[in-house]
């Protein structure tokens, strides 16, 4: 469904991306792992056009999205819940979920609402409080309902676990499985919490420094010492 | 439990020295402001530049800081009663006793009223028993309530608006019944009182173009007097050149300052933050500059002059109808009904509905606006452009249509001045002018239009209403940022309403008690 093919993205001089080659088939999900700096951001980001690539392509259902405008990608259907949440503080929850279904048919509307409410019933609670207002896992939770809203067939999720409490990381990584079970979504998911992660996904890749070093499935990848020495110690 | 935390601060213990120490201090701060501001003064004598001594100016206003500052600390420790005599003392004085200058009469007398009243809530909470956390509580409570009624406000606010000009008659057709006399209200509609209020409503009509860029987009242009400019002139010299009239003019000059908004905004909106303000600041003054250098379509410094002012259909105001075909206004209703005499009060109450009717449908318009897509989409990039932009909002569009829309208020505000005013030069489109408006969208509240309209009447009529303070005018404008500042530090309006009704009739009580849960929080 998505590929990416020898994707190099830089910021100014810096490379951040240095040639990775990865894909989704559909109704999986497929986590990214990797420390700080390994530019798991930059690839959900270049792929929403955000920060364009320089060099390779990104096929989405095979149609070239490389140089696409962000506006026009989640038209495609892919929709980015981004890192550190990145809600609308002064706009009601009710408000927030409608700037999601911005691209959105008109009619598909009250379904994709009654569904996201389904998932995360505190949001309906709090539908007339500010953004702003909520904890951090219900903002969580706004912005992977604020995703949805657009009806994607592909949802980018990135570091949905962070800042947040054990308890409340479970119904996060709860509800994506949810999504992925029910509504056959497709799902990359960008994650530092790794042991949470390998659990939930089908297939997972590591990135080291703009590379893509080891793959395989989330099983292989729990289970490979390497990775158990560099991102799962003290993740139990 | 509340009792007993309100119950801790025992009164602040009187210490003379301390007091002393800090009169002391006031006398020095004073000494030291009033020396180059009201002791010297420069003055022309046979032409000749000669520095004045107002030693009697500065002794009196010392004796009025220090005598306020005393009352001030009385009301720290707690001890209103010589607050209020130290008020009473001090309104007396400036009521009753000749000073070297009206102005310190004046600041006597307000200082002295301002220092009753709040003796007299002092010792009113005093007697009552009001406890800090009831002031805290009756605070939210107001606002809430603020918050509830002003759809109620915004009516009598318009019906009062719209009423304005006539008020001295209605005033004076029903008050003598109850009132006897009812000379002292005839002020209240007089020509100049439509006139300023003329004034008020083209920078309302400015502060909501700008409020749809900065209140609503974030985006903060500091160069928002270009479009008025581009209003202005537009007007003038399709009037002068093309000999339209102000009904065709108006719109064209709208459409011109939208596309110069267009024009402008391309370049800059990859720009953030202060950069972005930086550059519409050097637009501001490009387009300042052009209007002083083309000469031959401006007039450059001398600007353009005869611009005509506004009639409907085939009336024009004026005593005499000099183009045929035209009537004047007390021709035209005196054949049809009745008998009105000529009066140039007519031309400035037509004005006035005017900019009243262009204030109206940008209202209109912009709330209607807010709750389309495209308002919302300006809301999600101010609050937050990646996001927004992982939404699917393409960024440059919408930020253009801002500044699309507020560039053609701004041209149909500039339209009206040049109109109303019958000349323009470029001193009038300088950067206070830009700087003016912006503090009246941050002081009433960015995105509020109430709250903005409100900042306007306070930051244009202030200044207005001590015009004969002369120079120290526009200390008045000062006085009034100030006090917006002290009292509401988020602008005077602040909240944001929720555009959309999820829950229906339910909403209040929903609101309520969100609102609640709010107040718990924080």
């Amino acid at each position: 469904m998505l590929e990416f093919k020898d994707v190099q993205t830089f910021y100014g001089s810096i490379q951040a991306l240095k040639g990775v080659s990865l894909n989704v088939e559909k109704g999986e999900i497929v986590t990214l792992i990797g420390a700080n700096g390994a530019g798991k951001t930059t690839l959900l980001m270049t792929l929403s056009g955000v920060t364009p690539a320089s060099v390779g392509s990104i096929t989405f259902k095979g149609e070239d999205i490389t140089k696409m405008r962000t506006d026009m990608i989640v038209r495609k259907g892919i929709a980015h819940s981004p890192e550190g949440r990145r809600i609308f503080s002064k706009m009601t929850v009710f408000e927030n979920l409608q700037m999601g279904a911005m691209t959105n048919d008109p009619a598909k509307f009250d379904e994709n609402l009654a569904y996201v409410f389904e998932l995360f019933p505190r949001l309906k609670e709090r539908g007339w409080q500010n953004g702003g207002t909520l904890s951090g896992g219900e903002q969580q939770m706004l912005a992977m309902g604020r995703a949805l809203m657009s009806n994607p067939e592909f949802l980018l999720l990135d570091e949905p676990s962070l800042g947040l409490a054990p308890l409340v990381i479970k119904d996060i990584f709860r509800a994506i499985k949810q999504i992925n079970e029910e509504h056959g979504m497709t799902v990359l998911l960008v994650e530092q919490n790794a042991n949470h992660a390998l659990k939930l996904a089908h297939r997972a890749y590591v990135l080291v420094t703009g590379n893509i070093v080891l793959s395989g499935t989330g099983q292989e990848l729990l289970s490979n010492p390497e990775v158990q020495a560099a991102y799962l110690e003290g993740g139990h | 439990m509340s009792e007993a935390i309100n119950n801790l601060p025992p009164k602040p213990v009187f210490d003379l020295q301390a007091v002393a120490r800090e009169l002391l201090i006031t006398f020095a701060i004073g000494v030291g402001i009033m020396i180059p501001m009201v002791l010297l003064r420069t003055t022309d004598r046979n032409s000749k530049l000669v520095i004045e001594y107002h030693w009697e100016e500065m002794l009196f206003a010392l004796i009025l800081l220090v005598v306020g500052r005393l009352g001030l600390i009385f009301l720290d420790k707690q001890k209103p009663m010589p607050t209020l005599i130290i008020g009473l003392a001090m309104a007396i004085a400036g009521w009753t006793f000749e000073f070297p200058t009206e102005v310190l009469e004046v600041f006597m007398l307000a200082a002295g009223i301002i220092l009753i009243i709040r003796a007299g809530l002092a010792l009113w909470r005093e007697a009552k028993g009001v406890t800090e956390n009831d002031r805290e509580n009756g605070k939210k409570r107001r606002e809430l309530l603020l918050k509830h009624s002003t759809g109620y406000i915004t009516i009598v606010v318009i019906a009062i608006a719209v009423i304005l000009p006539f008020l001295t008659d209605l005033l004076q057709f029903i008050l003598p019944s109850i009132w006897g006399d009812s000379g002292f209200v005839v002020g209240l509609s007089s020509r100049y009182v439509v006139d300023v209020f003329t004034l008020i409503f083209t920078y309302i009509l400015l502060a909501w173009g700008l409020n749809i860029v900065v209140g609503y987009a974030g985006l903060l242009d500091l160069g928002f007097v270009a479009f008025y400019a581009v209003g202005s002139y537009s007007f003038a010299i399709l009037a002068r050149d093309f000999n339209l009239g102000f009904w065709t003019a108006l719109p064209l000059a709208g459409i011109i300052a939208m596309t110069s908004g267009l024009v402008l905004g391309f370049p800059v909106l990859k720009l953030r933050g202060d950069y972005f303000a930086i550059v519409t600041l050097g637009f501001g003054e490009i387009v300042r500059i052009l209007l002083l250098n083309l000469y031959d379509l401006t007039g450059g410094p001398d600007g353009i002059n005869g611009i005509p002012r506004p009639g409907f259909g085939n009336v024009v105001f004026a005593r005499t109808a000099k183009v045929d075909g035209t009537q004047t206004f007390t021709d035209f209703f005196s054949n049809t009904f009745w008998q009105i005499d000529y009066s140039t009060t007519h031309r400035i109450i037509f004005l006035y509905y005017i900019v009243l009717v262009l204030c109206m449908l940008v209202a209109i318009f912009t709330i209607r606006i807010r709750k389309q897509p495209l308002g919302r989409a300006w809301e999600a990039l101010r609050e937050n452009e990646i996001a927004a932009a992982s939404l699917g909002i393409n960024r440059t569009n919408i930020k253009l249509a801002a500044f699309a829309i507020s560039a053609t208020w701004g041209g149909f505000a500039g339209a009206f001045f040049a109109s109303r005013q019958g000349f323009i030069s470029p001193e009038s489109y300088t950067f206070i002018e830009s700087a003016i408006i912006l503090a009246i969208v941050v002081m009433g509240g960015m995105g509020n239009l109430m709250g903005i309209a409100l900042a306007a009447i306070i930051l244009i009529g202030l200044p207005e209403l001590f015009r004969d303070l002369n120079e120290y005018r526009m200390a008045a404008f000062g006085f009034g940022l100030v006090l917006i500042m002290i009292w509401r530090p988020t602008g005077l309006i602040s909240f944001r309403d929720p555009t959309v009704l999820l829950f229906g009739k339910k909403k209040r009580e929903h609101e309520e008690a969100v609102d609640a849960t709010k107040e718990g929080n924080s």
